[in-house]
């Protein structure tokens, strides 16, 4: 807490607002302090705090002196917190409320909320450094030029207007699309509610106003997961795409490589990631010649359903005793697919038993399991 | 003030007024589907013409961009969850972040022998920025991060670390908790971190630092210097360029891809 100084609270010329909250307890490391309710502000250049009772008790410290922050969850009678770790402060920094301190970092305990937003606004503003574009306590150069100030003012005017007109007609868009939001929640918390009474049809008519609108979708349907006529349409489309390249790549590709493969493949109209995870989740209840398979890793591969990794491991064992031993690098450099892959490959083969891992700090080495087939 | 109503009488009342309520509801429900039929034509009519004189703008201006997504955060929508979404077939933001989503893996992919699967936002920005040319529109930050949130969905480990000033982007399928993630903020400021350096900044006791360091060099995300004054150093290369830059070489840009 000794990195604070005193200030007036008013914001220097250059410096804007970025947040507030309420109801913020400051502690000096694991020790709690006298300033127990506070607003905290964030703004581009510091992080100031302000007794709600006493206003003149204010101080701040600049966003330069934070290495990083962390979050710590709330608890049963905790508030969250965000844990702020400080440099040392400079030998020039004015006084503040505390001369010394054995610790490094403060936490700021929000017992009123508005902790996950100023986290996110804070990591923000450290991010961007804002502060160093914009030095505070330089004066407004003052034009000599009446005839260019003129010109110019008319200039800012005009400019000011078209940015007015343009808020305005964002607003109106916004509040359209904000009634539109809630009719379309409301409606899905009645479909979740009598999941039955509504069509399946209109169910499915939904989910497509839904999509349109980037909403993300709560109503889940077992025949259809949550894809739409658009995802089955597609699925259908990457069964007739990826055909070939499967084939080419000994059967199997990762979720990433089919993703680039297919947009680089579109050009135009895009997929995005989710349309693509959605789609793929419905090849197999689609009886498509190929499946979505997802690692316990959380990798995310399509398979030819004549592909069988399972028996890929048994090749995959014999490569490993034939060089007595190899990481996912090498096995991939030799069979000639992705390391990526390559790794999934080799856990499976550990998984089902037939390979030993070698894990130390010059990677991570397979070799054929002795355990099991010498004993 | 008269007694509420209890007993069996009552709960059978209550149950016959909640089941008409949800019948209402039923009909209500279908009502508010036509109403809303209406109101996605109406809607639609209106983005149109705001696309239409804004959709240049999207594609040009990284600050509209940001102050489009943060529209759309506030009114609760995501413009980027489909392709097939409103926004994207009339904005055209859709196809901008999905292709950027795509120079992004393959940055990442070609990048990945050399740095374990850790980047930093600069370097990918600026790789991202080489790859696309001269004539490409601008690239901002915000635009890469918005991208990088997106491909998460896709099961290959892309995650955002905050370090420093800046972030840190993984892009493998590599567990980094909380103590890794620590240890690669300390790490940002010198480009290396030892064994000491985390006991003092963090407290922390020597089993625990070495097994977050042995656990960063396994996955390739740190090298050992085993031969610096004083105690070993485990360096990120993914920091390296703060140092001094390096370009993606012809050879390793083929070896990245089988």
């Amino acid at each position: 807490m000794d990195r604070f100084s005193w200030t007036s609270g008013l914001l220097e010329l250059g410096e804007t607002l970025v947040v507030q909250q309420r109801g913020v307890r400051l502690c000096d490391g694991e020790e709690k302090v006298k300033f127990d309710m506070g607003v905290l502000l964030l703004s581009t250049h510091r992080l100031i705090w302000r007794d709600q009772k006493n206003h003149e008790c204010c101080f701040a410290v600049p966003l330069s002196q934070i290495v990083f922050i962390e979050e710590q969850a709330a608890g049963i009678g905790k508030s969250a917190k965000i844990v702020v770790h400080l440099h040392p402060a400079s030998s020039n920094k004015e006084p503040g409320p505390f001369q010394s301190s054995k610790y490094s970092y403060i936490k700021l305990s929000f017992k009123e909320h508005g902790e996950i937003e100023f986290y996110r606004r804070l990591s923000e503003e450290i991010t961007q450094r804002r502060w160093e574009n914009m030095p505070t306590g330089q004066t407004i150069q003052v034009n000599k030029d009446p005839q260019a100030g003129r010109i110019r003012a008319v200039g800012i005017v005009g400019i000011e207007r078209k940015l007015e007109e343009k808020r305005k007609e964002t607003d109106k868009n916004i509040s359209e699309a904000k009634e539109m939001v809630e009719l379309s929640k409301s409606i899905a918390n009645k479909i979740k509610e009598k999941q039955g009474d509504i069509t399946e049809d209109e169910t499915i008519r939904f989910k497509s106003y839904l999509l349109s609108m980037g909403i993300a979708n709560p109503v889940t349907r077992e025949t259809h997961g949550s894809g739409t006529h658009y995802h089955m349409q597609l699925a259908k489309q990457l069964a007739g795409i990826l055909q070939t390249p499967l084939e080419e790549r000994g059967g199997i590709m990762s979720l990433t490589e089919v993703y680039c493969l297919v947009n680089r493949a579109r050009g135009l109209e895009l997929l995005s990631p989710e349309d693509l995870v959605n789609a793929c989740k419905m090849l197999e209840s689609l009886k498509l010649p190929l499946r979505l398979r997802i690692f316990d890793s959380g990798v995310m591969v399509i398979e030819l359903q004549s592909h069988n990794e399972e028996e890929m491991v048994a090749s995959a064992l014999e490569t490993v005793s034939e060089k007595g031993s190899l990481t996912a690098d090498e096995f991939a450099k030799l069979v000639g697919m992705s390391v990526l892959l390559a790794k999934e490959r080799l856990l499976l083969a550990e998984k089902m038993g037939h390979l030993c891992r070698d894990d130390s700090v010059e990677g991570l080495r397979f070799y054929p399991n002795l355990f099991l087939t010498q004993s | 003030m008269h007694r509420r109503g209890v007993g069996a009488g009552a709960i059978a009342k209550r149950k016959l007024a909640e089941a008409k309520y949800k019948e209402r509801g039923t009909v209500l429900a279908e009502d508010q589907l036509a109403q809303m039929s209406k109101q996605l034509d109406m809607f639609k009519t209106n983005l149109e013409e705001f696309a239409s004189k804004h959709k240049q703008e999207i594609r040009k201006n990284p600050e509209f961009r940001v102050q489009f997504q943060d529209m759309c955060a506030t009114i609760g929508v995501d413009p980027l969850a489909s392709g097939k979404g409103f926004w994207s077939e009339m904005l055209g933001v859709g196809d901008f972040y999905y292709e950027l989503g795509v120079q992004i893996i393959e940055v990442c992919l070609a990048l990945k022998h050399r740095n374990g699967g850790l980047i930093t936002l600069e370097e990918l920005h600026q790789q991202v920025l080489k790859g696309r040319g001269k004539f490409a529109q601008d690239v901002s930050q915000d635009d890469l991060l918005r991208a990088i949130k997106k491909l998460k969905v896709l099961g290959n480990g892309f995650g955002i670390i905050p370090v420093g000033g800046t972030y840190l982007i993984q892009s493998v399928p590599a567990e980094l908790n909380m103590d890794h993630t620590v240890v690669l903020q300390l790490a940002e400021k010198k480009g290396y971190v030892t064994v000491s350096e985390i006991r003092s900044s963090l407290k922390w006791e020597t089993e625990r630092a070495k097994q977050v360091l042995e656990h960063l060099l396994k996955e390739g995300m740190a090298w050992l210097d085993t031969q610096a004054a004083g105690e070993p150093q485990y360096w990120l290369p993914a920091l390296f360029t703060e140092l001094y830059a390096q370009e993606i070489t012809p050879e390793e840009a083929k070896e990245a891809i089988p």
